[in-house]
């Protein structure tokens, strides 16, 4: 029953393009996925570590400027500027979590926001890097995968997407189930505790840091090839770090799948207030985030998917129950 | 030689002298009772020793080696562990989940962290609530938890912060008996105890400590009889 479920909703992931022929509808899924791929990320130091970081948009811009950086200056294919960015990504994540591990609870996410900060501030004044103007992809037609660029359909770019969600997932996956997965929910519980039965701390956080800051920089380079545009105010803002932040906590935090729900909830939200209002509705989908927000924060603190475990939970008992006044 | 070595231990925070040259030894397999009143800063030497806390003068050394300047998970792996006052489980895992964190410091394959995590709640006798999520057990229970935990690192000696504190009266015999049984099964173990009938009986040496220092050093009859042990901490009620 469950597995036919999931073989249902993989196989209409899959279809959808063929179905849905036009921009529109396949845009809202690639950013789903995007978003969902980014949360997840997100979610391997913050849900699963506790380590809750704002500042997650500087690796998703150094996987935006890398690639782009190698395709203007080297003519490498973002192919091999994806795994690049996603590796320096890692390395800047090591530098920044030295310092910042050292803080905990609030005063880390403060740290980490003021490390965003300093980053975007950089990158607006590096001129090599295009400054506050920023930098266009080069444009090559006709499309081709080598390039990844494709300007006569979103299909491709909706397939590729996927796969990213779908890696970030599997490593979430793998994750939860070895000895990182419980060690890490430890230090989120308690890190002295987990430091007093042999778990070393330190190491531990600056693992779970590197996997997410490189999933998140490949997703920086996927959204480079999509917009064929980057400049600091698009890729390094502090709103991208909370919008990130904010899909997971909506979605649930800790679980595999809590974040990809967000990103199903919150993506169509906010492309469908910009396409119904306009500029006249401006940030609007960020009102309706916001009550959202509070209202999960209040009534469902584990997420949108800690409904869904408790519906199942009702709905078990209630059989349960009726099982047994029949008997 | 002794397991664990400490030599001039002193600690300070700001002006307050917390540890002040304090020297002990524990031989392996011995039941070394820690007694004195609130503030005397028995809970800062579990720091100190455990890593938690660097001291400002002193060294401990455990089974030769020094220790003074390691991390606590280093230390653990030296085969120390210990259980905190205030407890701490893993609030969000569950019974196994949480012992199953003490056994990854032996092993890395989460099957075998499974079966090492059931053999530690099986000898504590929490092997019915292996399910259950930490935060839905009793303080007894959670102090067996916490037992169970730190059992699960394979240590050779064991601190323990107050054993029966906070618990049902009706669980602390249990607990009593817990303790007891590790301890002929030859670990070390330092008690921090108040409940003086039990640290009494089940200690071999008693260390006392008042205002950072330690008063006394001896086998429980001794400390029983020790005047300043009395006026700092017994009272004369206990004069035998």
């Amino acid at each position: 029953m469950k597995r036919a479920l999931a073989a249902i909703v993989v196989l209409a992931v899959l279809a959808f393009p063929l179905v849905f022929a036009r921009p529109f509808p396949r845009h809202v899924m690639i950013m789903i996925f995007l978003y969902g791929a980014l949360a997840t990320a997100w979610n391997v130091l913050a849900g699963y570590c506790g380590q809750i970081s704002l500042g997650h948009a500087v690796y998703f811009g150094i996987g935006a400027y890398t690639s782009t950086l190698l395709i203007r200056e080297a003519a490498l294919t973002p192919w091999l500027g994806m795994p690049a960015g996603a590796a320096l990504a890692v390395l800047v994540s090591q530098v920044i979590g030295y310092p910042v591990f050292r803080l905990r609870g609030h005063y880390f996410a403060i740290a980490t926001i003021g490390v965003g900060e300093i980053v975007q501030t950089l990158f607006i004044n590096w001129d090599w890097a295009g400054g506050a103007r920023g930098l266009f992809v080069p444009i090559k037609r006709p499309d081709s995968l080598l390039n990844l660029q494709f300007h006569e359909s979103k299909a491709v770019y909706y397939y590729i997407a996927l796969g990213l969600l779908a890696l970030a997932l599997g490593v979430t996956h793998w994750l939860e189930r070895s000895r990182r997965g419980y060690v890490f929910r430890a230090i989120r519980e308690d890190q002295d505790a987990a430091a007093s039965v042999g778990v070393h701390v330190a190491r531990e956080k600056h693992v779970a840091i590197a996997v997410s800051a490189a999933l998140t920089a490949l997703g920086g380079t996927f959204w480079a090839q999509y917009v064929l545009f980057i400049d600091p105010e698009s890729v390094f803002p502090l709103s991208l770090s909370i919008l990130i932040s904010l899909v997971a906590v909506l979605g649930g935090v800790g679980s595999l799948w809590g974040p990809v729900l967000g990103a199903a909830i919150l993506v169509p939200l906010s492309e469908g207030t910009r396409v119904l209002l306009g500029g006249t509705g401006k940030a609007l989908d960020l009102v309706i985030y916001g009550a959202l927000i509070m209202l999960i924060a209040v009534f469902q603190p584990s997420g949108v998917i800690g409904l869904a475990r408790r519906f199942r939970r009702d709905r078990r008992q209630a059989t349960g129950a009726a099982q047994a006044s029949s008997a | 030689m002794s397991l664990l070595t400490v030599s001039g231990l002193t600690k300070r925070f700001g002006g307050v002298v917390a540890n002040r040259d304090i020297s002990f030894t524990v031989r392996p397999g011995e039941l070394v009772g820690v007694i004195g009143p609130n503030g005397a800063g028995k809970s800062t030497l579990f720091d100190v020793i455990t890593g938690f806390a660097r001291p400002d003068s002193g060294t401990v050394h455990v089974d030769g080696h020094d220790v003074t300047r390691l991390r606590p998970d280093q230390i653990c792996r030296l085969g120390v562990a210990r259980t905190f006052q205030k407890l701490r489980p893993f609030h969000g895992m569950t019974t196994l989940e949480n012992v199953m964190i003490g056994a990854f410091g032996r092993t890395n394959d989460v099957n075998a962290a499974r079966r090492a995590a059931w053999e530690a709640l099986e000898r504590v006798g929490l092997g019915d609530r292996a399910d259950a999520h930490a935060r839905g057990l009793s303080t007894g229970q959670r102090k067996r938890l916490e037992l169970a935990r730190a059992l699960a690192t394979g240590p050779r000696l064991l601190l323990l912060d107050e054993v029966t504190g906070g618990v049902d009266p009706g669980a602390i015999p249990g607990l009593i008996a817990l303790v007891r049984e590790l301890h002929a099964r030859g670990l070390a173990l330092v008690v921090i105890e108040h409940n003086m009938g039990v640290i009494m009986d089940i200690a071999q040496r008693v260390v006392a400590l008042q205002l950072g220092e330690v008063i006394a050093d001896a086998p429980p009859a001794d400390i029983m009889r020790d005047q300043r042990v009395i006026d700092a901490y017994l009272g004369e009620a206990w004069r035998v």
